[in-house]
């Protein structure tokens, strides 16, 4: 029978982004699929060699939209090694404390998520509605709901808002009794059920193979390889949490630990709520001298955090000047996002395509950026 | 670990039928929005009194949002630009980088987000205190000391201790490359120091070369405007650091020392090229040049570099005039004049020394031999003061004493004759200059200090620097501030002390010098010799009187053009303290620009 090209994306409802495959079907089955990025390309790596250091924090979190306080630790994180700058005690919490928020916000969303290519457009709406809380505490502590521009070399941007704490508590419990009914409506959904359960399976090899991390690689090895626990930063070895881990990855595996994640990061923010220091400094200055002159040392590092989606780093070059020599971004998504779709899409049917993107956390900005 | 699924679970959903819905209606969002956090980063607002046009939040701009747009109706003074920010929400990314790094507080950010027009051209837009909706009370993000992007604090220079007044040793130890780089990182570049600055140098340019350790290039900026950097890196009045935006909200940059890194670090071979890099091929134009003061090695260095062939006459046997004779050597050492003149000498300028235009050889020679004269004579004279006992000899005068100072320190002379009790009136940085140098050759004659100083101004009003007053106190000066001189006391014909009363005013009601004494409040400062030090005069004897008679002269100074040169005398510029009254900075602003008008004025004459 004659193969049909079709395209997913880059503007599609089941497609994460402007990203497009291009898929060659037999039937509805996947013969062929290649990956097209560029639609996407805004050109980042090559912007930031042209921005000062502190500019750069208004481009880098675009990276990731969702989720962009990752790209800002990443960010501060290489910086404050290659300075080899202490940051205060406070700043640690209160960071840890942003990138859970974070964390939470794009899991609920990724949750709701798979409303979208399923067609239970309901979670979805909720999931909106309720990472909307989110934003709102955002936007108290940091003056912006999407992009915060928080973290900054050095520490944190702004001392926390008074009453902050209380309110972001109540979220959490708030969060607790909202989040169970998701399962409900969603995974135990009998129609998503099906088509979760024993569908889009990653295999263990394909793991070590392609490269990838996060709850992808965790669902399909039982390896609790996080981040947070193998190498952690911020005050994550203070903190008392657990790695939800899987050795059968089909895609209810995969969102189901998401879900668990979910109540681990609330696990996670609780503790910071009681031990997080109530005084103290948050920021401290990462070179001398007024923005328009900041020098990082020169020297390369490789600084890396777990993202929602795995293994997050930018290698940063500095040769010592005020804006980097070059600075490149490993997306999480990467290997998933590229290899993964080319090899391992195939065989899947059309209406699972999306589910496969969804499930295997593509995050197209990250690989295309 | 997977879920089962179930088919009765989705069905809890069908509560939420009965509950409100969490979404903010469409009508709400336009008539009645929801009102943003309290440091919510919306459109702009700028209070117009507080910005100075800086434009440092243009600089710092990631997405070149901010363009400073030149507002007619504002006025241009020091320290501030008649330019205000315009901001282009098209671009803007509001991550508030402007608002943080703002100098004078002045930009800040409203809680309003909601702009809807059909006019592209109002999302262009320079804001005002009222911001974009005439909502100035709802104010969003503004900059707190931790979300700062400014260095508002100096790097410390050093100080010699107070055993400096035992020799002539230079009080200022300038700063270590490590202190110079972190000075210079503070800068932000807006160039207003420049607009202040007499001699418009490039301040902002050789403070980024000293950023980026390109000293050559530093020098290179300097020799552009000023070719005294040696000089004026010492002892300018830093017109600029009083300019400088860091100063609004913290310290300025420290120029003045920034300048002097860069002149005694520099190496000499790079220091040398690039001073000489200026001087072009010769032209047809011979330049004579009255007085190898301030201003007139200014003139001398600029007409060289344009290719004249330049004489300078000094009276004395050194050249530099003040520089060489009035700044005491713990301010200024002799090796950095010598530095600036002998690099002056290097681009080919003719000095001849011993010559004193008027006696030696007349002004009417020079015009003779010259294309065009300039006149840098300076305040040579000091001005008298006429009270009782003040034509005593034991009476002496600031500029002898500082002249003569300079001369024993470089061996070609020998100690002035100081008595072991002097006072000193005065109140100004050259009556500093005197006390101080009085006090280190007490010590070296007498092994002891005993100087004390009378001004009219009290500590409130003095005209002399805070450092210097700090300093001399220090170093054992008893300052009588507020307290007049009235009679020099003399007894049999010996100087016995100054009697002083206390000062009730200065000026009298028609802002005229008449001060007033509570002659209750008087004793005497008891001293055998006294220096006088308040002020200097023009000495005028070379200008003939027919001369005199074209030219104007009001209080002392000469009125001349915009480039210097002297109305009906076409022939003659003048510029330096005859021109503008005492300040070297000014001097070499005036010599650079008599070199170009001279330029001028022989490029018309030879067409």
């Amino acid at each position: 029978m004659k193969e049909v090209k079709l395209f997913l994306g880059p503007q599609h409802p089941g497609m994460h982004g402007n990203y497009s495959v291009q898929m060659y079907v037999d039937g509805d089955i996947v013969k062929k699929a290649r990956p097209t990025p560029g639609f996407l390309h805004r050109g980042f790596e090559k912007l930031m060699e042209r921005r000062l250091w502190m500019g750069n924090l208004a481009l880098i979190p675009r990276i990731c939209v969702v989720e962009p306080d990752i790209n800002e630790m990443v960010y501060a994180q290489g910086i404050e090694m290659l300075a080899k700058v202490e940051i205060p005690e406070k700043a640690h919490w209160i960071r840890m404390m942003i990138l859970e928020m974070a964390r939470l916000a794009i899991h609920i969303m990724g949750l709701g998520g798979i409303g979208g290519p399923t067609g239970l457009y309901t979670l979805t709406y909720w999931a909106i509605a309720q990472r909307d809380l989110i934003l709102d505490l955002f936007e108290e502590i940091t003056g912006a709901r999407v992009y915060h521009m928080y973290i900054v070399p050095g520490g944190v941007r702004k001392q926390l808002p008074d009453g902050i704490l209380e309110k972001l508590s109540e979220l959490l419990d708030e969060l607790e009794v909202k989040i169970p009914e998701y399962r409900e409506l969603g995974l135990k959904h009998p129609i998503i059920h099906k088509r979760l359960k024993d569908n889009i399976m990653l295999p263990e090899d394909v793991v070590w193979e392609v490269g990838i991390t996060g709850i992808g690689m965790r669902s399909a090895t039982n390896k609790e390889y996080d981040l947070r626990k193998v190498q952690p930063y911020a005050r994550y070895d203070q903190v008392e949490f657990d790695v939800p881990v899987a050795n059968y990855s089909d895609a209810l595996t995969r969102v189901n630990i998401k879900y668990k994640e979910i109540f681990q990061s609330i696990r996670i923010l609780r503790q910071v709520i009681e031990k997080m220091p109530k005084e103290g400094e948050v920021r401290t200055k990462i070179s001398t001298g007024s923005a328009l002159r900041w020098k990082v040392p020169a020297g390369m590092v490789y600084s890396a955090i777990e993202s929602s989606r795995g293994e997050y780093g930018y290698f940063i070059v500095s040769d010592g000047k005020e804006m980097p020599y070059r600075i490149a971004v490993r997306g999480a998504s990467y290997p998933q996002g590229l290899l993964g779709i080319e090899k391992y899409l195939v065989d899947c049917r059309i209406d699972d395509a999306s589910l496969w993107m969804d499930t295997m956390g593509v995050c197209s900005p990250e690989i295309d950026r | 670990m997977n879920e089962r699924k179930s088919f009765f679970a989705p069905v809890k959903a069908w509560k939420y039928l009965l509950k409100k819905p969490v979404t903010i209606k469409k009508e709400d969002v336009f008539d009645n929005p929801r009102e943003a956090s309290d440091q919510y980063r919306g459109f702009h607002q700028n209070d117009w009194d507080k910005c100075i046009g800086c434009g440092t939040c243009a600089s710092i701009c990631p997405t070149n949002a901010i363009s400073m747009v030149e507002i007619a109706s504002l006025k241009i003074e020091d320290g501030k630009k008649n330019e205000r920010p315009a901001l282009d929400y098209g671009r803007c990314s509001f991550c508030a980088l402007c608002v943080d790094i703002c100098v004078s507080d002045s930009l800040k950010m409203t809680k309003e987000y909601v702009h809807l027009s059909k006019d592209i051209d109002s999302f262009y837009f320079i804001p005002d205190i009222n911001g974009i909706h005439n909502t100035q009370e709802k104010q969003g993000y503004v900059r707190d000391e931790t979300s700062e992007l400014l260095d508002l604090e100096r790097v410390k220079m050093a100080h010699e201790d107070v055993s400096r007044k035992n020799s002539f040793i230079e009080i200022v130890k300038g700063y270590s490359m490590e202190m110079a780089l972190a000075e210079s990182a503070r800068c932000v570049e807006c160039g207003i120091c420049t607009a202040t600055c007499p001699a418009h140098m490039n301040i902002p340019e050789y403070i980024r070369s000293i950023y980026e350790n390109d000293l050559k290039g530093a020098v290179t900026h300097l020799y552009k405007t000023n070719p005294l950097s040696n000089v004026c890196g010492r002892i300018c009045t830093h017109l600029c650091e009083g300019a400088c935006s860091l100063a609004v909200r913290g310290e300025a940059i420290s120029i003045r020392w920034l300048k002097r890194y860069i002149v005694d670090n520099t190496p000499i071979e790079d220091y040398e090229e690039a001073v000489l890099s200026f001087v072009t091929e010769p032209v047809n134009g011979k330049v004579g040049i009255v007085g190898s003061g301030p201003s007139g090695l200014s003139a001398a260095y600029y007409l060289r570099t344009l290719g004249y062939e330049v004489d300078v006459y000094e009276k004395r046997a050194i050249p530099g005039g003040v520089i060489s004779y009035g700044g005491p050597e713990y301010r200024l050492p002799e090796a950095s004049v010598q530095k600036d003149i002998g690099m002056i000498k290097k681009t080919g300028v003719n000095f001849i020394t011993n010559t004193k235009v008027g006696t030696d050889i007349t002004l009417e020679q020079l015009k003779e031999k010259y294309d065009a004269v300039f006149l840098g004579i300076g305040f040579s004279l000091s001005r008298p003061l006429n009270i009782p006992g003040s034509d005593h000899k034991n009476v002496e005068y600031a500029i002898p004493l500082l002249a003569e100072t300079r001369d024993y320190l470089r061996g070609s002379s020998k100690m002035p004759d100081v008595h072991e009790k002097v006072v000193v009136i005065g109140g100004g940085n050259v009556a500093f200059d005197v006390a101080r140098t009085l006090l280190r050759l007490q010590i070296e004659k007498y092994g002891k200090v005993n100087v004390a100083m009378a001004s009219l101004e009290n500590r409130d009003i003095l005209p002399a620097d805070l450092e210097e007053l700090e300093e001399g106190e220090e170093e054992g000066i008893i300052g009588s501030f507020g307290y007049g001189p009235e009679e020099i006391v003399v007894e049999n014909n010996k100087i016995v002390g100054l009697k002083v009363n206390k000062v009730i005013s200065i000026f009298d009601e028609d802002k005229r010098f008449n001060p007033k004494y509570d002659k209750t409040d008087s004793y005497v400062i008891e001293a055998t010799q006294v220096y006088i030090s308040t002020g200097q005069m023009p000495e005028y004897d070379m200008i003939t009187d027919d001369m005199k008679e074209k030219m104007e002269i009001v209080r002392g100074k000469i009125i001349t053009g915009e480039y210097g040169q002297v109305e009906n005398l076409p022939w003659l510029f003048a510029g330096g303290d005859i021109v503008r009254g005492p300040d070297i900075i000014n001097g070499v602003a005036n010599g650079h620009d008599s070199a170009y008008g001279i330029d001028l004025y022989l490029q018309s004459k030879n067409k």
